[in-house]
């Protein structure tokens, strides 16, 4: 056999399925299907980690996914360093490599553990009370110095080469768990008709089947009834079976996410995913989620060697493996029993069975007196020894009395069983203590849910499985299924468990200085809890985050109920008047990986790129994110920066002209009958006027008064408008407009469509602009006459059907061409060729911004914050003086917005020409005035404007326009910098250039 | 005047996608052929008018569809008042909505959308990748269609056959929505 | 994630096709620029945010596009009714008793 602690003739693996494994660089065998632990426990290896705080040796204490000690790395090669991997769920394949963690040098002699000696020092709330002085210490060093000492694995330094899949999921049935209780469910479910989805985090369905072998269902072994199950159900089309899937967490109306592990357990993965995150909607849910065994609270209970009874039955049964080779057994009630007669039929000796109940009796406890082994009633572990694995165990009375030394390899504890009602609390479901069986159960269910078998306490596999088939079968039909679903599955033989105790065995009770562990993952204490209560924690959630009982990544699966009890004592309550700790996802730990799955890299988040992407890229721009586009920002030639390039660049437009893709600006077709009065009533600007084949500059408020959005809007016929936006605004202000069209003017006869994509927008600007696009375009007379401007035609550029607007962001004589997008990059090129020819450029938007302040335009969300009215920014023009409604008229006449002292926009001129203003430097009236100074605005644009030969600023200031000719300072670190107040407009003055 | 006239329309297209195309072993995720499409906007009152004027008549019923007796015409419902027509021919849809008296709205948005066929045994699994929307043949029929979300974009899916799915999406989110969609693929 | 019933596409839809609109029966005043200082700040600034119960918008943004409105439960977050815009509140009391916020008031 492989190992030395496999037995032959146990356990379920085939010997012939051999597998080389390392941990902490040392060979191992293990069989097909192992997980990491069974195949570390073949090789008699208990001791796998250190504890997160005392650095305490610890060995394996589960056999699944509650595993809170045997936490290990594992290491595909440089990039795949999965941490804090429960070695009770990772399978073993060819070639896996495992770590220890939190060790140094070695697991065996780790320096850490002095903490264990200091540890009176670390006691719960010791971090809180301690690093608190200096403040700034906490930072710099206390800091790092605990999160080196303390923790668990390191993580990965490298990016997750792996992928990560994700699915969303419809069902009818949704169960959860694939012990006997959901197999059950599933069956009945899937016979109705119903689309079943049933998931379970093994590698195999059978849950308690896999160590319970004394259950016989429909005349056969538990397993192999529940393999066969399996196995029916997967042949089934309206069935799909996730095995290695956990449900993570459950949310509002029957949503439930599931992460399923694809590739760890395979050598080779592939091309597979490693996971696979399902989020899965079903009309009905069943929790099949089993209970999970609890360990008993005694001094030093976390010595390797020490597991759980029922770990060491599925170490047996399932997997072949023995955890000891004289093992004790302490016990709270029965289940415990059936471990240490599974053991000795497999020829393993047992010291004794320590039972803390005075007369225990049942059939376990006849046949295992009958298999000879030693029963002692009524008496308690009150320690062990051995550090690394432990080597004996101290039995005394539990009244009191002579104690006893009993020579162990291995003891197996039990104190009763915890229903995991996770889920059911994560779906809004409040439990119910049960007095008579001390745990907490399901009660009311808020969503269309229902828990069978264990996780409902429901312990007789008869009665199990007779409620899970009868809920599988009810939720089938719910969801309106209608074919006849079989009986229950007949049980033939089962396994019968009674008793349990919550709370601290004797010896480590009130008054005992020993270390108990009550939660081994954040090593806490019964007597970190006592103290917690102590010190003034009354509520179980104050004591759960001043001692972290329970915080752990497994959740507190095996701590919860000891912590609550232990705390219900020390606050002299019943454990159902201080309730439980709200249960919250995920359930088990879920890689970040599952939860972003596609969405990374160019995945992460859609880049928008215009029609004329590709040929910015030829022609080297360098890019500027604006929300998800990629816009040009500048086109550096050889040897220039940013701000040599940016200066050509305006120099350029204004001398003769420059291409701009505008093409990300919103655009939007209102259309109708009522065009013109719906734009009346969301722009302040008057439209009923406006001739068709004109174009207007509008500004769009909210309803408070404040500047929302601007854009030059063009009449194309009576009932049909041309609206652009602001890059950023496309999207918000067409659902302005739909809000507002939609639920307040619902009468206007008129409709909006996005129209943002269907044009690539083309400006070209400067007094060469005509020149360049006469050649181009038909259908359109482009003399000034014809095509004054603010003007829009429809005709043909290049062939192509457009839509030729003649206006001007830039303060030149400027047109913005439209084209179909598949047609922009073509017209672009040929426009561009002409553009050469007439020594013109290519400009992005910060030539487009240093621009557009030289006349003085604002941009919206720059020179406004949503704090800003239209004559607060020198808009005042555009408000329709005779119109009786907008979007805002009322707001406008708010006695703040009309108040006198508000800020104004202004532009601001540095005395020194050559100093270039912070964007968003405050503005104060005198510099020297003691601090804090009274400020009295701010910088919105700022630039250096090579037409000018100087820096130009605008500028938000309390009375603005009343100021001009004022000098204010701008305080900066190096001292404050003088500027005066004068005119937005720093470039033409007198606006003669648009004309041409 | 340069000349404009001769210059080869199909030869000054460059369409969104063009180039790429996935085929694994039960899906296949390529770029759609470039076609005219038309964002309607229409009344109750008016869609008898519409309907002959487009020589489809379009549904009435949330998330139907509707093709026009011959031809490659299509109109989608995505609205109470709103439809998508896609003619796969090219046609002048604004013209022939043109003829119908009723009031409506017709704006043409063939260059806005982007089309990606998804086609295979696993298309279905292929859109659930990011598609919250349940597309089992009972929830989603043949000819079901409907605007709904791709991971982080909208798009219009629209199912053209039981293992067939046509998605428009707009022009500058087709590369992620084809990308999304090929990633997707993988594991089907 | 959610799933909520569009009265427009007559089906239940994932969360992520909606957007939260607001208070609903909120109406903008016919003649607004007649409004007094507080009668505006009323309407413009101040909403109920119950605990319970709430009138609220949303829009089937990506889908069907309509606003719409909803009665909520914001402790449970269970929809008790959705309808198309314009149609007369529903009572309360129809859902009083559904509602957690009712028998649960801090």
């Amino acid at each position: 056999m492989v190992g030395a602690n496999r037995i032959a003739g146990t356990g379920r693996l085939s010997a012939a399925g051999r597998l080389a494994f390392s941990f902490d660089g040392r060979s191992y065998q293990g069989l097909e299907g192992d997980t990491l632990a069974s195949a570390l426990l073949a090789n008699d290896v208990h001791l796998v980690g250190r504890s997160f705080k005392y650095h305490r040796p610890r060995g394996v204490l589960s056999a699944g996914t509650e595993e809170p000690n045997a936490l290990v790395g594992v290491h595909r090669d440089a990039a795949r360093r999965t941490p804090n991997v429960r070695a009770t769920v990772q399978e073993v394949y060819d070639g896996l490599t495992a770590v220890s963690q939190n060790r140094w040098p070695s697991l065996a002699f780790d320096i850490g553990a002095i903490n264990d000696l200091f540890s009176p020092f670390f006691s719960a709330g010791f971090y809180y009370k301690t690093f608190m002085w200096p403040k700034a210490a906490w930072a710099a060093f206390y800091e790092p110095k605990i999160r080196a000492a303390a923790g668990l694995g390191v993580a990965p330094d490298r990016p997750d080469p792996d992928r990560y899949a994700a699915r969303y999921a419809h069902c009818d049935v949704l169960v959860v768990g694939g012990g006997a209780a959901g197999l059950a469910a599933a069956l009945t479910a899937a016979e109705t008709g119903a689309r079943v989805i049933i998931c379970d985090e093994q590698a195999a369905p059978g849950g308690a089947m896999r160590f319970e072998t004394g259950a016989r269902i429909d005349g056969e072994e538990g397993w192999a009834w529940a393999q066969k199950a399996t196995a029916r159900l997967a042949g089934m089309d309206n069935v799909r079976v996730l095995t290695r899937t956990t449900a993570f967490g459950y949310y509002a109306q029957n949503f439930v996410a599931l992460a399923e592990r694809v590739g760890d357990h395979l050598a080779e993965p592939g091309d597979r995913p490693r996971e696979r995150l399902w989020q899965v909607r079903a009309r009905r849910v069943v929790l099949a989620t089993g209970a999970i065994e609890r360990h008993m609270v005694f001094a030093d209970n976390d010595r390797p060697g020490i597991m759980l009874a029922s770990a060491a039955r599925t170490y047996l049964n399932h997997y072949g493996v023995c955890v000891g080779r004289n093992v004790g057994v302490y016990a709270g009630n029965d289940s415990a029993y059936a471990a240490a007669i599974d053991l000795k039929r497999a020829g393993v000796a047992i010291a004794a069975i320590v039972d803390l109940r005075e007369t225990p009796k049942g059939a376990l406890y006849e046949e295992a007196r009958g298999l000879g082994i030693d029963v002692l009633p009524g008496r308690a572990v009150i320690g062990v020894d051995g550090r690394t694995r432990v080597s004996s165990m101290t039995v005394t009375p539990r009244t009191g009395g002579p104690s006893r030394r009993i020579a162990i390899d291995a003891l197996l504890t039990s104190s009763g069983w915890t229903p995991s009602v996770h889920l059911y609390s994560q779906s809004r479901g409040k439990v119910a203590f049960d007095a008579s069986t001390q745990r907490f159960l399901p009660d009311a269910y808020p969503q269309d849910c229902v828990s069978v078998g264990a996780c409902n306490g429901t312990d007789d596999l008869a009665a199990a499985l007779k409620e899970a088939a009868a809920a599988g079968e009810r939720a089938g039909r719910a969801t309106g299924a209608r074919a006849k679903a079989t009986k229950a599955p007949r049980v033939d033989a089962s396994e019968g468990w009674s008793g349990g105790m919550p709370g601290v065995a004797p010896g480590a009770g009130a008054d005992a200085a020993v270390k108990a562990f009550v939660d081994f993952q954040n090593d806490v204490t019964a007597k970190d809890i006592r103290q917690a209560v102590r010190e003034g924690m009354r509520s179980i959630e104050h004591v759960k985050r001043f001692t972290t009982n329970g915080m752990a990544t497994d959740q507190g699966k095996t701590s919860n109920l000891h912590g609550l009890a232990i705390a219900a004592d020390a606050l002299g309550k019943e454990m159902h008047e201080v309730g439980l700790t709200t249960f919250r996802p995920p359930y088990t730990p879920v890689t970040f990986g599952a939860l972003v799955n596609q969405a990374r890299g160019a995945l992460f988040d859609p880049t928008r790129k215009t029609a004329m992407h590709d040929w910015h890229e030829k022609h080297r721009a360098v890019f500027e994110d604006v929300g998800q586009w990629k816009r040009p920002w500048y086109y550096p030639r050889a040897g220039e920066d940013m701000h040599e390039a940016v200066n050509r660049e305006c120099a350029t437009v204004r001398q003769t002209a420059g291409l701009f893709d505008a093409s990300t600006l919103g655009k939007i077709e209102v259309v109708g009958p009522d065009a013109a009065a719906f734009m009346e009533l969301l722009y302040t600007n008057p439209w009923q006027k406006l001739e068709p084949g004109r174009c207007r500059y509008g500004v769009m408020l909210r309803e408070d008064g404040f500047v929302y959005d601007d854009g030059v809007v063009g009449r194309l016929a009576p009932d049909r408008f041309h609206v652009t936006t602001t890059t950023g605004g496309a999207a918000r202000v067409l659902n302005h407009m739909e809000d507002y069209l939609q639920t307040e003017f619902p009468h206007l006869k008129v409709w909006l469509t996005s129209v943002s994509e269907q044009w690539a927008v083309i400006a070209v600007q400067g007094p060469k602009s005509r020149d360049i696009i006469a050649p181009f375009v038909e259908g359109i007379d482009l003399a000034d006459a014809a095509l004054p401007h603010m003007s829009v035609r429809e005709g043909q550029v290049c062939g192509v059907p457009a839509r030729l607007f003649r206006m001007s962001f830039s303060g030149e004589l400027g047109f913005e061409v439209n084209v179909p997008a598949d047609y922009g990059e073509a017209v672009w090129e040929a426009l561009w060729t002409e553009a050469e020819k007439n020594g013109a450029c290519a400009y992005g938007t910060e030539t487009m911004h240093v621009l557009r302040a030289e006349k003085g335009f604002i941009i919206v969300g720059q020179d406004t914050d949503g704090t800003v009215t239209p004559d607060d920014a020198g808009l005042a023009w555009a408000i329709g003086k005779k119109k009786t409604d907008f979007v805002g008229i009322r707001g406008l006449r708010r006695p703040d917005l009309m108040a006198a002292g508000r800020k104004q926009l202004v532009g601001l001129r540095t005395r020194d020409p050559n100093i270039v203003l912070e964007e968003g430097a405050q503005i104060v009236a005198d510099p020297n005035q003691p601090v804090p100074m009274t400020m009295i605005g701010h910088v919105t644009s700022s630039y250096w404007s090579q037409n000018c030969g100087r820096s130009i600023a605008l500028a938000l200031i309390a009375d603005g326009r009343a100021r001009m000719g004022e000098t204010v300072y701008v305080p900066m670190p190096n001292g404050a910098i003088a500027a005066e107040i004068g005119q937005t407009v720093f470039f033409d003055e007198k606006g003669e250039r648009v004309h041409g | 005047m340069a000349d404009v006239a001769n210059r080869d329309l199909k030869a000054m297209r460059r369409e969104k996608l063009a180039g790429l195309s996935t085929t694994r072993e039960r899906v296949s995720v390529t770029p759609g052929p470039p076609a005219a499409r038309l964002a309607l906007r229409a009344g109750e009152d008016a869609l008898n008018s519409v309907s002959r004027a487009l020589g489809v008549g379009v549904p009435r019923k949330p998330k139907t569809s509707a093709r026009a007796k011959s031809g490659g015409r299509v109109a989608l419902w995505l609205g109470p008042d709103e439809w998508l027509v896609i003619d796969e021919d090219g046609a002048d849809l604004p013209a022939a909505a043109g003829w119908a008296k009723a009031l409506h709205s017709a704006v043409d948005v063939s260059h806005r959308n982007v089309a990606i066929l998804v086609a295979g045994d696993g298309a279905e699994t292929c859109l659930a990748a990011g598609c919250p929307q349940d597309l089992s043949l009972a929830a989603f029929p043949v000819g079901a269609c409907s605007r709904t979300v791709l991971g982080k974009v909208e798009i219009v899916l629209w199912r053209t056959s039981e293992r067939a799915f046509h998605v428009e999406v707009w022009r500058s989110f087709a590369e992620y929505a084809y990308a999304f969609l090929a990633e997707a693929a993988r594991d089907v | 994630m959610l799933l909520i019933h569009c009265p427009y596409c007559e089906e239940e839809r994932p969360e992520l096709e909606f957007r939260h609109a607001g208070e609903a029966h909120v109406a903008r005043p016919v003649e607004i620029t007649a409004e007094s200082d507080e009668a505006f700040e009323g309407y413009f600034f101040i909403r109920a945010n119950p605990r319970g119960i709430a009138y609220e918008r949303w829009r089937h943004i990506h889908g069907c596009g309509r606003f719409f409105n909803a009665v909520r439960d914001t402790v449970s977050d269970r929809f008790f009714a959705t309808y198309k815009a314009g149609r007369k509140k529903p009572d309360a009391a129809k859902f009083a008793g559904a509602a957690t916020g009712g028998k649960d008031k801090r």
